[in-house]
């Protein structure tokens, strides 16, 4: 029986070619393997061999044409005692009816409302238990307290939990989280590293797959950039690329944001670059009782975490229920102060802000309703739009830089789901579109600051 | 204390060593005026002070000639002030203001001159490496002979990108000393508890990379290895190990209160190695100075650094308008 040859893809994304050179002429036995012809690409001269045998019995397109669609016959094969003429001539081809189709399908993704990403909580529903029962005994601690508390307790309830990093063990954390840790857990859990971020990153992410649960201490998140490929590629993706067999359950965890006085390299908010992120779930505590009951969620979670602290935060103390066993559930955002004028959404230190201009715009007689986030992968949308269709107005607070930031996203949420509602554009409080710079008096400039927060209110609230 | 007779030591004049003596004083006095704005919250964030290190920075750049480049890490005002830059823009920048090297915008950890060949300053331990071999890629592709010095830490030395580094480095001839200030410590995690390997200049070996450890204690030492270093570089025999062997007296950085160690063994290494005492004791030895003299040079330099220190308190903040400035080109 005759074969058609069709003109080969020779790249993933070569549409057409030159059909530079026929190496073989009508009458020619072709075996397997053979090199029939010389094809031009865009990027280069590639030789096409033949898979099939025969001999050559017409060629259908001259060497030298130019603009040859893949898949268009080049060239027919017969068996012996066949003759060409018996192949029918292919039929013109036709536009295919698929391509609009497709264009179709692309915008109908596009009006994909953002809350049915995987991102998100279970969508429409929101969770309005309380995070502790009422009564519930409470003690005070700072918020580094209730991170070491989370994770000395998880350790001790699972011993496949270890804690990895530069100066976690006998230096105790450069920000003292894991004081104590090496002394109860040991070396063979608590584990000092050289300074190879890349390294006992994709080392920790192995670990994962080999059933352990680490938690990676970055001494500053800004030290995790050297490290991004190993959390992006390696942590975020397998689940998805071992088609659900194989899991990565890791928490990165270290201070985010600007410190003090540290300049450009040290002082940076990663919010918004690991919420990008599908596969990674991204928690970012404001109080102590979140960061406790967070964290222990995280380590206990069957995904990569990023878990971002604050260094200025490590040292405030806060109310935490002192219970045995209390995680808070991702995608669970916290109303803090509740109010009918206008909605603030902020998260991890970007709510003192948000908190401090609450009070003293009450005192002006406007009520806002200050809600935290508490984690950015999921976003718990539900309890923001909630707020937007009563407040009609809405203010989000952060650190990070302005340009694809969470309070972006968050109004283009707002935007699709209850624009009916807005009486104002949403308006989005960021750190300035500079690097952080080392001078006292600038630095102050850069970052976003409770005055900000109250005139942005009033505003939206055109007062 | 260290035993070189100045007898022992061809090729060294009396203006020479007494050249070193000074730059390594005011690097010293500097340093303490640092750690004593510092504390007065004049200077904020990370500041790293090179105290104890001084001969390495001193040597090296006594090895070096016009044109040749250098760039180390945020442990940098050493580097600085041993290149020739201006101890009161070092200063001001330290404290935030106008007359900075950086107009007040990078601190401690990021300063730069351009005319100096000084290119940072930077806070990303192990970052700086590759950033000095293309320094030298730069110089052997527009064709004349300068080298570049990328200094780094023993912490540093652990980082992967280091070696991604030395294999481009070797691989087409670059003219670059790596210079891996041992300083014994990473932060808190010491030598012995980073790496098993005994040497680091040796790990270069295995890409064909040349090398020597030498005493960062002794500043003739460090300039004969630097000598070295910087004829293989300019022979075009590509580039070159130099694990210079040191210690820092202080903290990390002001913040650390440095329980990884005894006060016994920084006292040792204060009193037996200290690279300026080597000097002064060569001067005095050698009949090249009079205690008189070295007062007299102690004076001096106690007034450059009193002069930087007023200066640095005196500029004013920057505008506020640099905000905005200084983002693209
Ligand atoms: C990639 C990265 N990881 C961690 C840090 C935090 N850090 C700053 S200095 C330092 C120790 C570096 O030691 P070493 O390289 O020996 O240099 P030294 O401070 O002794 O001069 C660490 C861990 C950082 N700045 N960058
Ligand atoms: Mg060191």
């Amino acid at each position: 029986m005759a074969t058609q040859v069709l003109m080969p893809a020779l790249s993933p994304t070569m549409e057409e070619g030159t059909l530079a050179k026929w190496l073989v002429k009508e009458g020619d036995t072709v075996t397997s393997g053979m090199v029939m012809a010389e094809i031009e690409t865009d990027k280069a001269t590639m030789e096409f061999e033949a898979v099939d045998e025969g001999i050559m019995g017409k060629i259908l397109i001259a060497e030298g044409t130019s603009g040859v669609k893949v898949n268009t016959p080049i060239a027919v094969l017969v068996e012996e005692g066949e003759s060409a003429d018996d192949v029918e001539a292919p039929a013109e081809e036709k536009a295919p009816e698929g391509e609009k189709a497709e264009a179709k399908s692309d915008a109908a993704h596009m009006d994909k409302p953002a809350v049915t990403s995987p991102a998100a909580p279970v969508a429409g529903k929101r969770d309005v238990s309380p995070d502790w029962p009422e009564g519930t005994k409470m003690k005070t601690m700072t918020v580094r307290e209730a991170l070491r508390e989370a994770m000395a307790e998880e350790m001790r309830g699972n011993d496949k939990v270890f804690v990895m990093g530069e100066e976690v063990g006998e230096y105790e954390g450069a920000y003292k989280i894991t004081q104590g840790l090496l002394d109860e857990f040991g070396p063979k859990r608590v584990v000092d590293t050289p300074i190879t971020e890349h390294g006992f990153a994709g080392l920790a992410v192995g670990a994962a797959f080999g059933g352990l649960n680490p938690v990676v201490e970055f001494m500053t998140f800004n030290f995790a950039m050297q490290a991004m490929d190993q959390i992006v590629n390696s942590a975020a993706k397998t689940l998805y690329m071992s088609g659900g067999q194989m899991g990565c359950p890791i928490v990165f965890r270290g201070p985010n944001g600007a410190a003090a006085r540290v300049g450009a390299q040290h002082s940076q908010d990663y919010s918004a670059w690991y919420a990008h992120i599908p596969g990674l779930k991204v928690v970012i505590p404001y109080s102590a009782a979140d960061a406790k009951g967070l964290l222990k969620q995280a380590i206990r979670d069957p995904n990569p975490v990023i878990f971002l602290e604050n260094e200025i935060m490590y040292g405030r103390s806060f109310e935490v229920p002192d219970v045995d066993d209390f995680t808070i559930p991702f995608g669970k955002a916290r109303i803090w102060r509740e109010g009918k004028d206008v909605t603030i959404v902020s998260f991890g230190i970007g709510m003192t802000y948000a908190l401090e201009a609450a009070d003293k715009l009450a005192e002006e007689g406007i009520e806002a309703e200050v809600i935290d986030l508490r984690t950015l992968r999921p976003i718990d949308y539900e309890t923001v739009l909630e707020s937007v269709r009563k407040t009609n107005r809405c203010v989000t607070v952060e650190e990070g830089f302005p340009v694809g930031s969470i309070g972006n996203h968050i109004s283009a949420t707002i935007m699709q789901q209850a624009f009916d509602y807005l009486d104002a554009p949403v308006i989005n409080l960021t750190g300035k579109d500079v690097p952080m710079p080392y001078a006292a008096n600038l630095e102050k400039l850069a970052l976003v600051t409770t005055a900000e927060v109250i005139e942005a209110v009033k505003s939206v609230c055109y007062r | 204390m260290a035993t070189t007779k100045p007898a022992d030591i061809p090729n060294v004049s009396k203006d020479e060593l007494l050249g070193y003596y000074r730059d390594m004083l005011l690097i010293r006095r500097f340093e303490e005026k640092a750690g004593q704005l510092y504390g007065m919250g004049l200077i904020g964030g990370f500041c790293h002070l090179y105290i104890g290190q001084e001969a390495v920075v001193v040597g090296l750049e006594a090895a070096a000639k016009e044109g040749d480049k250098r760039v180390t890490s945020y442990r940098d005002h050493g580097h600085m002030l041993a290149c020739g830059m201006d101890a009161k823009g070092v200063m001001a920048e330290l404290t935030g203001r106008e007359g900075g090297y950086s107009k007040g915008k990078g601190g401690s950890m990021h300063m730069f001159s351009r005319e100096k060949h000084f290119y940072g300053g930077h806070g990303i331990v192990g970052a700086q490496v590759p950033i000095g071999a293309g320094l030298s890629f730069a110089d052997k592709y527009l064709g004349n002979d300068n080298v570049t010095f990328s200094y780094f830490g023993d912490g540093a030395a652990n980082q992967g990108q280091v070696y991604e580094t030395y294999n481009m480095a070797q691989l087409w001839d670059l003219p670059v000393v790596f210079v891996i200030e041992n300083n014994q410590y990473a932060m808190g995690m010491s030598v012995k508890r980073s790496t098993k390997s005994p040497s680091y200049w040796e790990r270069g070996v295995a890409y064909g990379i040349a090398g020597e450890a030498v005493d960062g204690m002794d500043v003739l030492a460090v300039k004969a290895a630097g000598e070295k270093a910087v004829a293989h570089c300019r022979a075009g025999k590509g580039p070159y190990i130099l694990e210079v062997n040191t210690y820092r007296y202080r903290g990390h950085s002001m913040s650390d209160p440095a329980k990884y160690r005894t006060r016994d063994e920084v006292e040792k290494m204060r009193s037996e190695k200290d690279a300026i005492e080597h000097v002064r004791e060569l001067l005095v030895q050698g009949g090249h100075a009079t205690d008189d003299d070295l007062k007299a040079i102690d004076k001096e330099i106690k007034a450059v650094v009193n002069e930087s220190a007023e200066f640095a308190k005196e500029s004013p903040e920057p505008d506020v308008s640099e905000l905005w400035t200084d983002i693209y080109a």
